[in-house]
């Protein structure tokens, strides 16, 4: 009961923030609710007892990558977005078809998922499992990812770095 | 105890909102936060998916998704601050063009 209680704030909270995204004119303000999302989501994943998740989730996610948007948005300076006029066929016929896919796909789930519920606590999900699985099993592929990582540093310093020559010399070119 | 649909139906909601602001939003930077929802309504069915069938393998592969997503963040924030300097604009209406 009390597992429904909290999956039901937190999931409402989830929903919420994910919906004032999309409403939301300027982008730090869809920033502080995409955080929110996140932080109700690390709640969700310590209810399905993935304690090392949460943790991940709220350090990395909440933290490192939401505070390289804000910096962003902060940097460039971004202002209230323009609205634009939408299609005309987007309005007639998406709306509705995203309503009737989405009850669709909602009625399947519930009417016919033949899952049982998932209670707290049944999958022990602490640090020390998951670095079993981690650093044993799936041991080439966390190497790999290391490497990702380290081509992903290296794009994002040159191309944020932006170009060293002069800008009129570059301009007379094209 | 939830049942597992439930979790998948808010799964799939943010999935929803993700693609619903990819598409209308126009600004860069909110376009590239809706792929981080889209990202996170999957990472949420992997672990509810996880939990019913008490394989840890899907928390792991939540794991890897976090670290692409962290990646991407990085290398996609790069391109729109290269973007940015070369157009003057965050708006992707006005990015018609591939040449910088």
């Amino acid at each position: 009961m009390l597992h429904l209680a909290l999956f039901s704030i937190f999931g409402a909270i989830c929903v919420a923030g994910a919906v004032n995204v999309l409403i939301q004119r300027h982008p730090i303000n869809s920033a502080l609710s995409l955080i929110a999302v996140l932080a109700s989501l690390a709640v969700e994943y310590l209810l399905l007892g993935a304690e090392f998740l949460a943790a991940v989730q709220v350090i990395v996610y909440a933290g490192a990558i939401m505070v390289l948007f804000v910096f962003t948005i902060m940097l460039l300076n971004a202002g209230e977005e323009e609205r634009t006029r939408g299609s005309r066929v987007a309005i007639v016929f998406g709306i509705p078809g995203m309503l009737v896919g989405g009850i669709l796909v909602a009625w399947a789930l519930l009417r016919y998922s033949g899952t049982g519920p998932v209670s707290v606590g049944v999958l022990p999900g602490p640090p020390n499992t998951i670095a079993q699985l981690l650093f044993h099993d799936f041991l080439l592929p966390f190497e790999v990812t290391s490497l990702l990582i380290l081509i992903a540093i290296m794009g994002a310093v040159v191309l944020a770095r932006g170009e060293e020559t002069p800008r009129p010399a570059t301009k007379e070119q094209g | 105890m939830v049942p597992l649909s439930y979790y998948l139906v808010l799964s799939g909601i943010l999935f929803a909102c993700g693609v619903t602001g990819f598409l209308i939003k126009r600004n860069i930077i909110t376009i590239f936060m809706s792929i981080e929802l889209m990202l996170n309504g999957v990472n949420l069915s992997f672990v509810a998916f996880a939990a019913r069938w008490h394989a840890l393998r899907g928390q792991v592969f939540v794991f890897f998704v976090m670290v692409v997503a962290a990646a991407e963040a990085a290398v996609g924030l790069a391109i729109i601050i290269a973007v940015y300097r070369t157009r003057e604009t965050l708006n992707v209406d006005q990015m018609n063009l591939l040449k910088l």
